[in-house]
């Protein structure tokens, strides 16, 4: 209503000045319709992650130790159906609709967090997802809340307010394991050594290797890069699995003065063998999302039957 | 339009204050139709230069909850303590959490 008519390089300056000088990209803005795709791409991603990651916790929940933490896995998970929707929301703000996001999803186009498609295998699994998954995630998602686009950002820091308890809730979890059986402390060491490489997957392959982040970076989707990102979890991880008394596998002091950790080599093959879809469960968390969607049939077609009769009365 | 009616409808104005900050509301204008109400809102609400961008969306169509209803429509967030992070025991000492 109110633009300036103006050429497509102008337009295009206009932009990048915006990107240069920090100031966030609103939905009605002009921008480049790669900046556009790769948006739909890493919003929709990050919401069918918050979805699809619902599946390993909601395991647990009729089996959960106790009805206090039962409510807080109950709550935990309900927190990720939130995010879930409020990034659905963002990416719509871009002209995709929420049923080409799922219908993507389903046909195998669009992916999500490569972690999720690990089994959770038994009580300790829930203390370690929330620790270390959504430790990771926290990580990813507080750089995130500097992202260029102005709905994600702001998406963002929400999500990491509500965050904070999750990661809490699963150290607890941990800890309380820790003080137990031995039979517990064991339990909760397996649950770290399984969790912890697919924990560090999900900021994705090495600078050198991952296909959009260049991009990413230049347009201030992303604003820190993988690998700076996965080095910052580690760093923050290390000291807290010291105090529980547990031991994070194959690191190695690499700065003695300033303490500063290094992983040892991710096994690239397994992350891509999971990322393109023959992990252990991606069969299972696909068939169960399609036929949760397919079971919720009926009540969209009774939500647009009556919102038809409303118009037309 | 009836007589008393030469005011236009009621649109509720959404202002951005900075960059990247969500829209908050700060009030509303009358107006005849879309392109008059960003105008009048511009006109009343950002003299001083606070806005870097504008909502003004039709006063019908904003559904509201009120105070009043609110003891029954919100949840309890009291019996629900355990939705914030300081509910949790964690051992003393941790950090980055
Ligand atoms: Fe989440
Ligand atoms: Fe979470």
């Amino acid at each position: 209503m109110l633009t300036k008519e103006l050429s497509e390089d102008q337009l295009l300056a206009e932009f990048d000045l915006k990107i240069a000088s920090d100031i966030k990209i609103e939905p009605r803005d002009w921008m480049p319709e790669e900046y556009r795709n790769q948006l739909i791409r890493q919003i929709s991603q990050h919401a069918h992650s918050e979805i699809i990651g619902m599946q390993p916790e909601g395991n647990w929940l009729n089996r959960a130790p106790s009805l206090r933490s039962k409510k807080i896995l109950m709550a935990k998970i309900q927190d990720e159906a939130g995010h879930g929707l409020y990034l659905y929301s963002a990416a719509e703000t871009l002209g995709i609709s929420r049923e080409q996001m799922i219908a993507a999803l389903h046909a195998g186009k669009a992916k999500y967090a490569s972690v999720f498609n690990y089994p959770s295998l038994n009580w300790a699994d829930m203390g370690a997802i929330g620790w270390l998954v959504d430790g990771a995630a926290i990580t990813n998602q507080v750089s995130l809340q500097r992202t260029s686009y102005g709905p994600y950002a702001r998406a963002m820091v929400r999500i990491c307010k509500e965050e904070s308890f999750h990661q809490r809730q699963g150290y607890e979890i941990m800890w309380r394991m820790m003080q137990g059986t031995e039979d517990q402390k064991r339990m909760a060491q397996d649950a770290l050594n399984r969790w912890w490489y697919p924990a560090l997957m999900m900021f994705g392959p090495h600078d050198a290797d991952s296909a959009h982040s260049s991009k990413s970076m230049k347009w201030k989707i992303k604003r820190e890069s993988n690998d700076h990102l996965r080095a910052k979890f580690v760093n923050k991880s290390i000291p807290q699995a010291e105090l529980l008394g547990l031991k994070v596998p194959d690191v190695k002091l690499i700065d003695e003065a300033s303490g500063i950790y290094e992983h040892t080599a991710i096994n690239w093959e397994e992350f891509w063998t999971v990322v393109n879809g023959n992990g252990p469960c991606n069969k299972q968390r696909i068939e169960h999302h399609i036929k949760a969607h397919e079971d919720g049939e009926w009540v969209r077609k009774t939500a647009i039957a009556a919102d038809l009769k409303h118009h037309t009365n | 339009m009836n007589k008393e009616d030469n005011q236009g409808q009621l649109w509720e104005v959404f202002l951005q204050t900075k960059p990247g900050m969500a829209f908050k509301h700060v009030g509303s204008v009358h107006a005849f139709d879309k392109e008059l109400a960003v105008q009048n809102a511009r006109d009343l609400y950002t003299r001083r230069g606070e806005g870097t961008g504008l909502w003004v969306v039709s006063s019908e169509e904003i559904v509201a909850v009120t105070i009043n209803e609110a003891e029954y429509f919100f949840e309890p967030i009291d019996k629900k303590i355990y939705r914030h992070p300081t509910f949790y025991n964690l051992p003393e000492g941790v950090k980055n959490m």
